[in-house]
């Protein structure tokens, strides 16, 4: 088991005064009738690492994905990495985003029949020249040296070659851990990234993630129903409750009361 | 209290009126069909003999060298009208059935509806219809025939790409579009690795159909051995027509040998 949590870096010691990503009143609907998110207001700075936590349907992975414009936004704003949008972002706007943007799912989502490396390639995707990321391949030299490094730093170098089936579980989690890393983004978004591996690999891959994103100075948002790890791996907590914010506090602050109210039914 | 047996389910579903007047035609016009233009035991009967007879004529096939050297060439011709049809007709399936996929396309649902309508527009006509077509437009011989089979397969292989592109998995989809992939590197990084099993299978299924529909193909005047066929027949030279099509057989019984096993390897 990696043991990679036990020296992280506090970052609220460090430098997190610019807003990463600054959402405004954000309401979302999908039938016009049932409120997902009922007026979200957060600020997530620079450096950052933000838990965010909630019971199922609470509306945790819809606000994620309204954060980079996967699901458009039926009222209020966001901002993030410098771009301001309602509804969804633009064309031009939507390429800066999510360029500057790493998302890690909780199914890994890799592309099964393709090599380890192609899977990294594809987060190259949001650069010019696109076509070039559809496999390792038709990659440039730099992205192929990019990828693998990228596989270094989930110890996966030599898994570069084999097909991403091949992989087991928290692995395959890894392999996309790489692909949102690659282009080096500003932000990190994870989806209950731990959520379909046992407990040692979830340990494992999220200790690797805060590892990574202390050691290149990425701002990490991250959903979880452990609260083990939101306390491990977190500055701070935002829970969600009924697509609303029940609070947002460091976690050095959040007691277990919180959180048990987090999920009483 | 009720007795348990009371709520117990009937064997079968109660039809409605509607289903009932539906099913009853359905089993009339099956009927009234039959009746009229399925052969009688009469007919059978009679047929019989004159069926015994040709194949008597037919024996044995001719095995003349000059003659099979001739349908060695013909059969050549039919096997470059089937791949070259396929090929190309496989080429060009790919973006319509693209097109056609609803909610992975990149012209909408409209798009999607328009580009399925092409395709069943393709499928439908027959393909002894479009060889007939070509034949008028082009001329006699293989570029009619291999026309034919290019729309024949787009038919063929659109709506059955179009289906796998749609029943793709979603999960790299959306995380290539997370990433900031536009619809081309959807396609291209998450659909097609997923979806080419699939694709192969339905092209070898496609190449099949392709060198079964180029034997009959000349009995229009679209080029293949079918031609060959055609003459043996309205010249009364059954011996060289039992040979040819013997060797239409053997023909479809290796394309669908080589493409099952091709088939098993891609599984």
């Amino acid at each position: 088991m990696l043991d990679l949590a036990a020296d992280l870096p506090s970052v609220t010691s460090g430098t997190m005064t610019n807003a990463v990503v600054t959402t405004r009143g954000l309401r979302k609907s999908y039938d016009r009738k049932t409120e997902i998110l009922q007026g979200i207001d957060l600020t997530i700075r620079q450096g950052e690492r933000v838990a965010l936590i909630g019971s199922n349907g609470c509306g945790k992975s819809t606000l994620l994905r309204c954060l980079i414009g996967l699901h458009e936004v039926t009222q209020g704003d966001v901002t993030a990495l410098g771009e301001t949008f309602t509804g969804l972002p633009a064309g031009a706007q939507k390429a800066r985003l999510r360029r500057q943007t790493g998302f890690v799912f909780q199914k890994h989502c890799l592309v099964r029949r393709r090599s380890v490396l192609s899977n990294v390639i594809h987060g190259m995707m949001s650069e010019p020249g696109s076509w070039r990321a559809f496999s390792q391949m038709t990659a440039p030299e730099p992205w192929r040296q990019a990828a693998l490094e990228a596989l270094s730093w989930v110890n996966l170098s030599d898994k570069a070659a084999a097909r991403a089936d091949a992989l087991s579980g928290g692995q395959q989690q890894r392999v996309s851990i790489a692909r949102a890393l690659v282009r080096r983004p500003a932000l990190l978004i994870a989806d209950e990234p731990a959520a379909s591996l046992d407990p040692v690999s979830g340990n494992d891959v999220m200790a690797l993630f805060a590892r990574l994103c202390a050691d290149h100075g990425i701002t990490l948002l991250f959903t979880s129903h452990d609260m083990a790890h939101a306390r491990s791996y977190a500055d701070r907590i935002v829970a969600l409750r009924g697509g609303r914010v029940l609070f947002d506090k460091s976690t050095a602050t959040t007691t277990d009361a919180d959180l048990d109210e987090v999920f009483r039914v | 209290m009720s007795n348990p047996a009371d709520r117990m389910p009937p064997r079968l579903t109660r039809l409605s009126p509607l289903t009932f007047v539906l099913t009853m035609t359905a089993f009339a016009i099956v009927i009234v069909s039959v009746g009229q233009v399925a052969p009688t035991p009469g007919q059978l009967i009679n047929g019989g003999p004159s069926m015994v007879r040709l194949v008597d004529r037919m024996m044995p096939p001719n095995l003349d060298p000059a003659f099979l050297s001739r349908i060695f060439w013909r059969i050549v011709e039919t096997f470059q009208i089937a791949i070259a049809g396929a090929f190309i007709g496989i080429v060009l399936s790919l973006p319509i059935a693209w097109f056609a996929a609803r909610g992975v396309g990149p012209f909408g649902n409209l798009g999607a509806f328009l580009s399925k309508a092409f395709i069943s527009f393709l499928r439908t006509v027959p393909d002894l219809v479009w060889a007939l077509l070509f034949v008028a437009t082009v001329g006699l011989g293989a570029v009619a025939g291999t026309m034919t089979i290019v729309v024949d397969t787009i038919g063929f292989c659109g709506r059955f790409f179009a289906e796998a592109i749609e029943d793709s998995e979603k999960e790299p989809q959306e995380a290539i579009a997370a990433i900031g992939g536009n619809r081309l590197s959807v396609l291209f990084g998450a659909i097609l690795p997923d979806v080419m099993p699939s694709l192969i299978n339905t092209s070898l299924f496609a190449l099949e159909k392709a060198v079964r529909s180029s034997v009959v193909l000349g009995l229009v005047g679209a080029g293949g051995i079918g031609q060959e066929l055609k003459a043996a027949f309205d010249l009364f030279q059954y011996r060289n027509a039992s040979t040819i099509i013997l060797v239409i057989f053997l023909i479809v019984l290796g394309m669908e040998w080589v493409t099952d096993r091709l088939r098993r390897r891609v599984q």
